[in-house]
């Protein structure tokens, strides 16, 4: 403990605010993991099957999708933020705070999340949606029977790469009065020059990721039976 | 067109639009195949034989025609009865399409997933298609740790989970050695045999043709060129490419060509023949050429010899060169004919097989 308040000389006086700080972070990360989720997963399969050859082709619906997904991609997250305050403000009440954020989060990791699902459920043997078909199985057995169990794998490592991903992204929304870890590290660590706060918050982050990173592997190992 | 016909293709046209291409994969073609049959389509890659028998489960929708399966018209069907029509019309494919993350066991449940038994009725009859197949015993196994064989078994367990009265085989047999091929091709048969079940066949080897199908149709550039039964395909084929099928298959062609390349030292002249001989049935080979010799003064050295038991006839093959004087070399030949032998003079110069 010396040791670390030699090293960390502001942090360690700011217990409760890290620990305040890590769980803002944690439930960003979680309310909107579940939501663009969600979201992401249904316009993902949207894809998939309404692209030309799939098992619900659309081409107009396929079009929509794809442009939508394309255009909220293509936003930069720090001005998304900005842009849509109006709308956060409408949803939740107010644009400032942890769960204000979470709008921007949503709408800025859902579409990209939609990708990643699609270039997993991609990977999908059309043989064997193919030989599903051929059994009888209608199109939601096929997207719950097949594709999500047959690409479960894949949407496992996807899911861990968008939450990583997200973590980045709640980092810069608590930068603009979002709170969490990277609302610490850059308003106190950064604006006061307390190096060592701004030290400790990537740490902790750090530690999140690469736990999320084990999780997802092991996750992904076990359900994968390919090989 | 046959009362008893199980399947009926009639005037079936496919047509793709591609980027502004019009690619007609399937040109009318009509098809009948009769309850209990095992019809072989037999074509290279790109004849159109795999987009024909899509059009029987309605997995390729024809752009004219009528199919019927089963005195259905399947292409009134709508979504759920055209997937109820589904379930009596089992397919296996060439690189078998098993789910790679479900059980052996499961993958064969999959099919009865949607069906009215109960969980424990469902486990005996997956129980039961497996010890059909052979590979109870893999049941809990995942299929990447399966053969190829292992894996066509799975997927002929799961295609006949329904109990289907039609079984489509596209190119089932064509990534799997020949020892293999033979076994898969045995359990279709005998599937054929102990439940009735009416199978198409698709293929590009003459061999799996041979081995177990009644009837054949061969196809070209989306057409059906010739059909019949495999006796009289084999033994009379009409067109180039079905002797060429048949040819390969039993590797005539390559025993030919052998010949040919040594035709100097065969000394061939007025007295010295090269013929073959094709007889279905009754007839062997030993009494025909000791009765050309005991007859004619004719001797018939023996080249290359093949026969082939097709449904359970004889059907052979003997390319011979004949000795003797010219006009005794014709009574000889008169001799064959008479016989119901087909023969025909080979001309090494001319590489056309007949």
């Amino acid at each position: 403990m010396k040791i670390f308040a030699h090293y960390f000389p502001n942090a360690v006086t700011m217990k409760s605010e890290f620990m305040q700080a890590t769980g803002e972070t944690l439930y960003m990360t979680l309310i909107t993991a579940i939501i663009a989720g969600i979201i992401g997963m249904a316009l993902g399969i949207g894809l998939i099957v309404t692209q030309p050859g799939g098992i619900l082709e659309n081409r107009v619906v396929y079009n929509i999708i794809d442009k939508i997904v394309n255009l909220f991609r293509s936003i930069p997250f720090v001005i998304l933020l900005a842009v849509i305050a109006p709308v956060t403000r409408l949803i939740v009440g107010t644009a400032i705070g942890t769960t204000a954020a979470i709008v921007p989060l949503i709408i800025g990791s859902a579409p990209f999340y939609a990708r990643q699902i699609q270039n997993a459920l991609a990977e999908v043997n059309r043989g064997v949606v193919e030989a599903a078909e051929a059994v009888g199985s209608g199109p939601i057995a096929i997207i719950f029977r097949v594709y999500l169990k047959e690409g479960l794998a894949d949407i496992i490592r996807s899911s861990v790469l968008t939450i990583i991903s997200l973590i980045d992204l709640t980092a810069m929304a608590g930068a603009i009065g979002g709170g969490g870890l990277g609302n610490l590290a850059i308003n106190v660590g950064y604006s006061r020059f307390e190096n060592d706060v701004t030290f400790l918050a990537m740490l902790i982050i750090l530690v999140i990721v690469f736990a999320i990173q084990l999780c997802g592997d092991l996750l992904a190992r076990h359900v994968d039976h390919s090989a | 067109m046959s009362k008893d016909a199980i399947i009926q293709l009639k005037d079936v046209d496919v047509t793709f639009h591609n980027k502004g291409q019009t690619v007609e994969a399937v040109k009318d073609v009509s098809l009948d195949v009769e309850r209990g049959d095992i019809y072989g389509v037999v074509g290279y890659s790109g004849a159109g034989k795999s987009t024909l028998v899509r059009v029987i489960n309605r997995l390729q929708q024809p752009t004219a025609g009528q199919v019927t399966v089963n005195g259905q018209n399947i292409l009134t069907l709508n979504g759920k009865k055209l997937r109820q029509a589904r379930t009596k019309i089992g397919m296996i494919f060439q690189h078998f399409n098993l789910m790679n993350a479900r059980t052996i066991a499961d993958n064969v449940d999959y099919p009865l997933k949607g069906s009215k038994l109960s969980r424990t009725e469902r486990k005996e009859k997956v129980a039961r298609l497996l010890d059909l197949v052979g590979l109870s015993e893999k049941a809990n196994d995942y299929p990447a740790q399966l053969s190829g064989g292992q894996k066509q078994r799975v997927a002929i367990a799961r295609a006949l989970a329904n109990d289907p009265e039609i079984l489509i085989s596209d190119e089932a047999t064509s990534a799997l050695d020949p020892k293999t091929t033979s076994a898969i091709l045995e359990l279709l048969k005998q599937l054929n045999k102990d439940l009735g079940l009416t199978v198409v066949l698709i293929t590009h080897e003459m061999d799996a043709v041979k081995e177990i199908c009644n009837k054949v149709a061969v196809m070209e550039n989306g057409k059906i060129i010739e059909r019949g039964d495999l006796l009289t395909i084999f033994s009379q084929p009409k067109e180039k490419l079905t002797r060429d099928f048949i040819n390969t298959a039993t590797q005539i062609d390559q025993a030919l060509e052998k010949i040919y390349k040594q035709v100097g030292d065969l000394g061939l002249d007025d007295h010295h023949r090269l013929i073959q001989l094709k007889y279905v049935g009754a007839s062997t080979d030993a009494p025909l050429i000791t009765e050309l010799f005991k007859r004619y003064q004719v001797v018939s050295n023996i080249l290359y010899g093949n026969v082939e038991i097709l449904q359970d006839t004889p059907l052979g093959n003997l390319v011979v060169v004949m000795a003797g004087e010219p006009d005794q070399l014709d009574r000889a030949w008169q001799y064959c004919r008479d016989a119901g032998i087909q023969v025909a003079q080979l001309d090494p110069h001319d590489s056309e097989v007949a």
